[in-house]
């Protein structure tokens, strides 16, 4: 009975205005473990020199057009930020004497944002490797999926006459054959069809492979060297409930703009409105808003006419 | 203690006896970029006498790529040459002259039909039967045709062998094609460059007498070994690039610099070429960019001789520079103007509504006394 009422107040409230912050962390939605066979990418800060091979390579990897960023002749490829035109951006984090380069790509979420908000399911979480990935033939370019993002992420062709959204893939227009677990304990593509970012780094910054071993990595850095990275904890691990590219920073992550996120997953709260108005007390909202509308409609019309009888008489 | 002079086939040839040879050669293998164990092959075959056939043949050019050939400034190379290959007809060095040299051509044609290698040096004429250059009696196209038909293999060395070079250029009085163009359905290796690099030369003809096999070919026939990169890639003024540090006029302080030359018009960036990593006739920096002048292009048909030297050329593949964006991108804020702007066109909307609305309403009533 209270889960009826609260409910049916979730739908009024919904219908009225989106004031409905307090609502998702009433509910006790299970986290979305990782898929069976997720892959992931884990990025070290401390490894990177920032060389950008990895911006060459996914340009390339991903055919994008370059950018020619803030400079006036197209000489150079010199995005600001992730665009339509580039899937993966390594950005210098400066103050006084502390710095960090960052990777920024798609985190491929374990409970994406972006394809809760995407309407036609245009955005997908794949089933097995968990790479959200995009299918351009649905897309009606509405960019829910840029605005949900939490880490501004999906980006869109706006140069273009038929856009699409554009975000990191974890390459996996290259893969052909299956993943195999290697003598380095990852497990990985052939050479040619992983992420093109992690086969070109130099550094070994960033490794792909699955999540868990990326994650047991991580954890294997962090008790080696233990003060070494920031709260001794892998971003990514729990984040915004868990994301398949995970971090190791030196730096504070908000520094390098990942932003603190909690433990639960951002689309909750509009799982949560959804089911509350479609689910939970099926047909009861669009059926009381209706009424509502043919209320009015009816009342608006009796006035109408009583005014031109009026006239009339 | 004096050397002993002995014989070919025995223990030395002209005086160098057989360790120094074989060192010789390993070290010309070297610098060719083949193996040591093959320096070791040729002298044998050397000593052998089974030095393989090579036909020079000269068309129209300016003899700069033989000119640069002999002076390949590795020791001894030169005479290398003679000793490993057999240079049977080469219009410039040959000691014959008339009748005789002709004779030695078709000579050499006949008994080694299919062994020899050709080598195409300048352009072949084709406007009217090819008779703007004439070989005794005969026309280019003719000669290049009858002794490519017999060739073991064909290198054209050189821009204007390989595709026309400066005697095609407009308008082509002449007619001016490239080996490649004239001898349809034949593999012709390319090597161009005004003059060609003669290393790049002598890796893939020394490649072909040795193993028989010609190096990786790109899509203009070139070997990838000397023409798989563009200069841009390999300059060891890109880190200039990489940074913003361009030379803006020939002679500024960019200039003096060293700094990148892209702005004077360097074709780098469209050109395939190993000039940065083999220098020419081995004298470090003796290249355009060594000497402050930008790449000119001469390995590309769509570059020298078809666009201003100075002009810059748009750069295919462009990387990123070495500076790094922020963290968080810079918005795009709203300038007053803009705003000002938007603020009249959209008051300009509402008014326009409001005064549409009204007349709408006017209209109405204008309308109602009549109806009645």
């Amino acid at each position: 009975m209270a889960v009826h009422r609260r409910a049916v107040l979730k739908t009024l409230a919904a219908s009225g205005v989106a004031a409905l912050a307090g609502a998702g962390k009433a509910s006790a939605r299970a986290l979305r473990p990782a898929p069976p066979g997720a892959m992931g990418m884990l990025y070290d800060t401390t490894l990177c020199i920032g060389c950008k091979s990895c911006v060459v390579a996914c340009k390339r990897a991903n055919d994008r057009e370059p950018d020619p960023g803030p400079f006036a002749e197209r000489i150079y490829d010199a995005p600001l930020d992730l665009n339509g035109r580039t899937k993966n951006i390594i950005k210098l984090y400066r103050n006084g004497d502390e710095f960090s380069y960052v990777k920024q790509q798609c985190m491929h979420c374990l409970d994406p944002a972006c394809a809760a908000a995407c309407m036609l399911h245009s955005l997908q979480k794949d089933p097995v490797t968990g790479v959200v990935s995009y299918n351009p033939a649905y897309c009606v370019g509405c960019r829910y999926c840029q605005m949900s993002c939490p880490f501004n992420v999906a980006k869109f062709e706006f140069d273009k006459a038929a856009p699409k959204v554009v975000k990191c893939e974890l390459c996996r227009h290259r893969v052909k054959d299956e993943p195999a677990k290697g003598a380095d304990g990852f497990t990985r593509y052939p050479p040619g069809q992983g992420p093109a970012c992690c086969e070109v780094c130099p550094r070994g910054a960033v490794i792909y492979g699955r999540r868990d071993e990326l994650l047991a990595e991580a954890k294997r850095r962090i008790a080696a060297s233990p003060g070494k990275y920031f709260q001794d904890r892998v971003y990514g691990e729990f984040d915004a409930g868990g994301t398949q590219v995970l971090y190791l920073s030196h730096v504070p992550f908000e520094a390098i703009g990942l932003p603190s996120l909690g433990q639960r997953p951002i689309p909750e709260v509009a799982y949560d409105v959804q089911e509350g108005i479609y689910y939970k007390v099926p047909f009861v909202a669009p059926v009381g808003l209706y009424a509502v509308l043919a209320f009015i409609a009816y009342r608006n019309r009796r006035a109408g006419s009583g005014e031109t009888g009026g006239g009339d008489a | 203690m004096e050397k002993p002079v002995l014989e070919r086939g025995t223990e030395s040839i002209r005086g160098v006896d057989r360790r120094e040879f074989i060192g010789l050669c390993t070290a010309a293998a070297a610098a060719v970029g083949l193996p040591a164990s093959v320096g070791v092959r040729w002298a044998e075959a050397a000593a052998a006498g089974l030095k393989p056939s090579v036909v020079w043949l000269h068309f129209q050019e300016c003899t700069g790529c033989t000119e640069s050939l002999l002076r390949t400034s590795h020791p001894a190379l030169a005479e290398l040459i003679l000793d490993l290959v057999s240079l049977d007809y080469h219009e410039t060095l040959f000691a014959a002259a008339g009748h005789q040299a002709e004779e030695n051509l078709r000579k050499t044609i006949t008994d080694n039909a299919g062994k020899f290698v050709c080598v195409v040096e300048g352009a072949i004429p084709t406007k009217d039967n090819g008779i703007y250059c004439m070989i005794g009696g005969r026309t280019a196209l003719d000669i290049v045709t009858e002794v490519a038909e017999k060739a073991a293999a064909i290198i054209a060395i050189g821009s204007c062998a390989s595709w026309g070079g400066i005697p095609s250029a407009d308008p082509n009085p002449t007619g001016a094609k490239g080996a490649p163009q004239v001898l349809p359905g034949k593999t012709v290796v390319t090597i161009p460059g005004c003059p060609a690099n003669p290393y790049n030369f002598l890796g893939t003809v020394l490649q072909f007498v040795t193993y028989g096999t010609l190096p990786a070919l790109d899509e203009k026939a070139r070997p990838k070994f000397a023409y798989g990169r563009i200069i841009h890639e390999d300059c060891p003024r890109r880190p200039h690039f990489d940074a913003g540090r361009f030379a803006e006029r020939f002679g500024d302080e960019g200039h003096r610099n060293g700094y990148c030359l892209y702005k004077l018009g360097c074709k780098g960036p469209t050109t395939h070429a190993n000039c940065s990593l083999l220098h020419f006739g081995e004298v470090p920096g003796a290249w355009p960019i060594g000497i402050g002048h930008p790449c000119v292009g001469c390995t590309e048909q769509s570059v020298l001789w078809r666009m201003p030297i100075h002009a810059t050329v748009e750069i295919d593949r462009p990387t990123p520079p070495d500076t790094y964006p922020p963290i968080h991108a810079p918005q795009g804020g709203v300038s007053a103007v803009a705003a000002g702007v938007a603020g009249v066109v959209g008051g300009a909307l509402l008014g326009g509504a409001w005064m549409a609305a009204k007349k709408l309403g006017d209209g109405d009533e204008a309308k109602s006394p009549g109806r009645e």
